[in-house]
């Protein structure tokens, strides 16, 4: 463990889409669109509303400071439940399925009457101002002994087209939540246990693949700093990178706060118009600007400008919280002269705020609403940098850095979904729920039982054709063969730009694809396995693969192929006689030219073999 | 087994691992608790164990201030989704709120009005009665002469097309009487209620009178339209723009969210008729819907009615085995009124045998009135009318715009 790391405790909790067939909430194919077919848009409002308990939750509350009109894009693949203009129809059980898998192999214990509920998400991802999520199960452990805390199923968030604009397809596609214990210490710990859980999520065969169909929060906090949630993880070789900056802002933050109570630094909640000082300025931000509001932060001088994490200062904190209220950002005078403002100018500044020397002002350029908000928020955000690391929720940056989403949510968030009944979990239900054999213990069944490599091995367990491998070995097809197929031959046909889509998909229903077609011809001696890229590719451009399977079919029978071994041995009889069984090699590539591929190359050779020793001892 | 009450905090064991949760409810045998995640969860009461009995909170009731230079209006509510709260005894939506709740959850009136608040029910609105609607009208009538500058009424939106075609024949009103409702319910960050009550308060004080529906025109929150009490019907079950006017464009919009009035020219302006109340209803009215393979002898069990009108096909049909029926209801003192299951168009009772046989068996042909205005109507009209001369006349009268003079070739296939 790093010294950096001192103290580090992280949980991570995984969202993983399911590939169900209907959402979780309604009929609809969970399937994305390209924002170009969409069929229709309209918007909405959304405003923060009461509990049960009547409290506004403060996550909820803080998106509420603008009116927000969010645009919503639909498709013929969506209907008026993604609208909010139909309740739900009851919970998906496919999806109640898969979630409670998950469960059993991580040992958990389902909760016995499942309850939906709505947890408020209002900044537009959602059309009804929540998102659906369910506790399903809870107390377990991964095989690798990490405690998971809970797992519940949710609805996905619509995705973000841009600004507050969403696309509706994403909407409703159930995901599972899966929770662990705060107990990781590391980066590098916390890396492999996202890595982990992914495998044992894959093991289903049930979750969606391919980018954004999984994404990582981490919870992070450090002695003396405070828990932090970073939002939206997709690369697992980030986790370490972002956890290792959380870290290191933390601390910096920290550091922040010890020198600035020791300067007796301060916040003065006044907020001065200096919108005059501006009137001739260069600046074209504050040109345009209606009005500029101006925030004393007397001691912050230089340490607003201070880096905490790479290419991030205290003031960008400052201007995210900002940012929440519609403006653009902000300046202080730690980065001034800049950006057009001159050293007049900020002198001037100084003089009208009666800032002194350690002293840092902020100004905020916008129409007078937008910048009293803005510069409340500045003031809020500066008097909790004298108490060191507010609780956030806050969104990756490119490279790892994180950037402030939104204070973290609490429990006034979640209130009942009155419109989904719950749903019992009997002990019966339970106990007849299969486990899935774990990913890595089949890589290594794979590796042991059918004498595959073990990278081969891994590779195909973690292949979207795994179903496609073990069918074509259940039904004779040598692993290795099955494996490289698979894996190798069809991604090198579809490097030279061919569409190898035909080969891996059935054609028609109920059929075999045309890769296992392939296969099984060899499997049954009609083919040759050397054969089997030039009748994919023949299948690729066109060829039925009945057809292209006939163009290559061996046959040449054994008497015509031992003929050919003995002409081209007599033809090379000197140099047989030279090199004795070492010519076998030099004299493989002629006799395949001949046999033209449609025979199994280790019959050639060991015909090829046979020839030459009755040459050399006749 | 242990007894427990709604805020209790209690444990409880879940595979193994103790935990601690508010009890909320009971939920088909099972105690559903709040954790403290917010998560709710249902577990077998035997194995929860109370720890502390928590005083419910008080509910905090914040003053709602009003500005004294603005106009006033009269919100009276009897339920219905624009004010609705979670029930814990049945996990359901239901109707909570008073009026003066909705002030505090809806703060943007506050800007367009000062209000005085009255409720006269609770209930949901496939719960209304005409005993309901009288009650109602002579709330209203008497908010109109204590000198409100218009009457907001929320009311579900199951029966409040019902409800308004009611109160507008048994009301003159020199003001806007406006219903208002919401197809989301008000407890969801997405609910129709805010937009709908903020527009519908802008119609109260505007320069109408009558009885209107103010609901969302589209899906989108970018205006609400003005319906007439006579002319508006829910045409979906879940949609915020289920009302429409049938057969015209509706008197006006309102936009949001700058809440501009726009009126058509057909529209009756502020102050044009003198308050009074007309509160009496024959209730023995019915409606039916004639399908084919009716059987003719069902309409004999309204022979006790005064009055039924008849959804019927098409121009105004019923097939041509109910016509003597029909012709024994009307010999009995039962008046008859055909009107169309199309909704949209008028009834022609003169251009096949069917129909020529159900006038000369004296039915009434009800022009283009929708089915339900035509039933209430009734029931006020046989409820109002001296004699059945005079009940015949005012059915054939157009009294509160429930008639459209001419069909117009408006557009009347529904929308996308």
């Amino acid at each position: 463990m790093g010294n950096e790391e001192q103290g580090l405790k992280a949980g991570i909790e995984i969202h993983q889409q399911l590939n169900t067939r209907e959402k979780l909430f309604c009929h609809c194919p969970p399937v994305l669109r390209p924002f170009e077919e969409r069929n229709g848009e309209f918007f909405r409002y959304l405003r923060a509303t009461e509990s049960e308990l009547g409290e506004i939750d403060r996550a909820a509350e803080e998106e509420m400071k603008n009116l927000r009109r969010f645009c919503y894009y639909t498709y013929d693949t969506t209907c008026l439940v993604e609208n909010d203009e139909e309740p739900p129809a009851p919970l998906n059980r496919e999806a109640l399925f898969i979630c409670l898998q998950i469960a059993k192999m991580c040992g958990m214990t389902p909760v016995p009457q499942v309850h939906t509920m709505r947890k408020l998400v209002i900044d537009g991802s959602n059309t009804s101002g929540f998102q659906r999520t369910a506790l399903v199960a809870v107390n377990g452990t991964l095989p690798g002994g990490v405690p998971i805390e809970t797992i519940c199923l949710e609805e996905e968030a619509a995705q973000r087209v841009e600004g507050d604009t969403f696309s509706l397809d994403r909407l409703g596609i159930p995901l599972v939540e899966i929770t662990t214990a705060p107990t990781m210490r590391t980066p590098e710990e916390v890396a492999e246990v996202a890595r982990y859980i992914g495998m044992v999520l894959r093991s289903t065969g049930m979750v969606r693949r391919g980018l954004g169909t999984i994404r990582q929060d981490i919870n992070i906090s450090i002695p003396g700093g405070a828990r932090v949630e970073i939002k939206g993880v997709q690369e697992l070789d980030l986790i370490a990178e972002v956890v290792r900056r959380e870290v290191q802002r933390q601390r910096n933050l920290l550091s922040l706060r010890d020198r600035l109570l020791a300067r007796g630094a301060r916040v003065d909640p006044t907020i001065r118009d200096v919108s005059s000082l501006f009137s001739k300025t260069k600046s074209s931000i504050l040109k345009k600007a209606p009005c500029i509001l101006a925030v004393l932060l007397p001691g912050f001088g230089g340490l607003a400008g201070e880096e905490i994490q790479p290419g991030r200062r205290l003031g960008s904190e400052f201007s995210d919280y900002a940012k929440k209220c519609g403006v653009g950002g902000i300046f202080h005078t730690d980065e001034l002269p800049a950006y057009g403002i001159t050293a007049e100018e900020v002198e001037a500044l100084r003089n009208a705020t009666g800032a002194g020397e350690g002293d840092c002002v902020v100004i905020v350029a916008a129409d007078a609403r937008r910048a009293e908000c803005a510069c409340r928020q500045v003031i809020r955000r500066a008097g909790l940098a004298l108490a060191g690391v507010p609780e956030e929720t806050r969104r990756m940056e490119e490279g790892g850095n994180t950037s402030y989403m939104r204070p973290l949510p609490g429990a006034a968030r979640m209130y009942p979904e009155t419109d989904v009944l719950p749903v019992r979990i009997t002990g019966d239900y339970w106990d007849s729920i299969p486990v899935p054999e774990l990913l890595e213990k089949r890589a290594a069944r794979f590796a042991g039982e059918l004498g595959l490599d073990p990278a081969l091995a891994w590779q195909v367990v973690y292949s979207e054709y795994l179903p496609l491998f073990e069918e074509a070995v259940r039904r004779g097809v040598a692993p290795p063969l099955a494996a490289r197929t698979i894996l190798a031959t069809v991604k090198e046909i579809a490097r030279d730009g061919l569409d190898t889509g035909v080969l891996l998909e059935p054609q028609k229903t109920p059929g075999d694809p045309a890769v296992l077609t392939v296969l099984l011809a060899v499997a049954q001696g009609r083919l040759a396995k050397e054969a089997v890229p030039q009748v994919l590719r023949s299948v690729c451009q066109g060829t039925d693969v009945t057809l292209a399977i006939a163009a290559l079919e061996t046959r040449i029978d054994d008497a015509q192929l031992r003929a050919i071994a003995d002409r081209l041995v007599q033809e090379r009889i000197a140099f047989v006689r030279e090199k004795g069984q070492s010519a076998l090699g030099p004299l493989m590539g002629p006799m395949m030219k001949e046999v033209g591929g449609t025979v199994d190359g280790k019959k050639v050779s060991q015909v090829l073999r046979d020839a030459i020793r009755d040459a050399l001892g006749g | 087994m242990n007894v427990f009450v709604p805020g209790d905090r209690v444990s409880f064991s879940l595979g193994g691992q103790p935990g601690t949760g508010t009890y909320i409810t009971e939920r088909d045998g099972m105690a559903v608790l709040k954790l403290d995640s917010g998560y709710n969860i249902g577990i077998p009461p035997e194995g929860c164990t109370l720890l502390e009995r928590v005083e419910a909170p008080r509910p905090v009731t914040k003053e709602v201030s009003q500005d004294p230079s603005l106009p006033q209006l009269s919100i009276i509510s009897t339920g219905g989704t624009i004010a609705s709260r979670i029930d814990y005894r049945t996990g359901a939506v239901t109707s909570q709120f008073d009026a003066a709740d909705i002030l505090r959850a809806i703060p943007g009136l506050r800007d367009i009005a000062r209000y005085t608040t009255r409720k006269i029910s609770t209930i949901l609105s496939e719960n209304m009665t005409p005993a309901l609607w009288r009650e109602l009208a002579r709330a209203v009538f008497a908010e109109i002469r204590d000198g409100a500058r218009g009457v907001i009424v929320t009311h579900g939106t199951d029966t409040m097309g019902y409800s308004a075609a009611a109160l507008s024949f048994m009301l003159d009103t020199p003001v806007p009487v406006v219903f208002v409702g919401s197809q989301r319910s008000a407890d969801r960050p997405s609910s129709d209620n805010q937009m709908n009550a903020l527009c519908s308060a802008r119609v109260g004080v505007s320069d109408l009178s009558g009885v209107f529906v103010v609901m969302h025109d589209t899906t989108s929150d970018d205006r609400c339209a003005i319906h007439r009490g006579t002319r508006v019907r829910k045409m979906h079950t879940s949609r915020r723009d289920a009302f429409r006017t049938l057969g015209a464009p509706p008197l006006g919009y309102v936009s949001y969210p700058d809440l501009e009035v726009t009126l058509s020219p057909g529209a009756t302006r502020r102050g044009e008729e003198e308050p009074a109340l007309h509160d009496r209803l024959e209730e023995r009215c019915a409606l039916v819907q004639f399908y084919p393979g009716m059987p003719p002898e069902s309409l004999r069990s309204f022979d006790s009615y005064r009055g039924l009108v008849i959804s019927g096909t098409g121009l105004g049909h019923v097939s041509s085995g109910m016509v003597p029926v029909i012709g024994d209801l009307i010999e009995g003192g039962t008046m008859v009124v055909m009107t169309s299951q199309c909704l949209h168009g008028r009834v022609c009772d003169r251009v096949y045998d069917t129909g020529r046989d159900l006038l000369k068996a004296g039915v009434i042909e009800g022009e283009d009135m929708l089915p339900e205005t035509a039933l209430v109507k009734l029931m006020w009209v046989l409820g109002n009318a001296k004699d059945g001369e005079e009940a015949r006349a005012l059915m054939q009268r157009n009294l509160k715009g429930e008639y459209l003079p001419r069909s117009l070739a408006w557009e009347t296939k529904s929308r996308a």
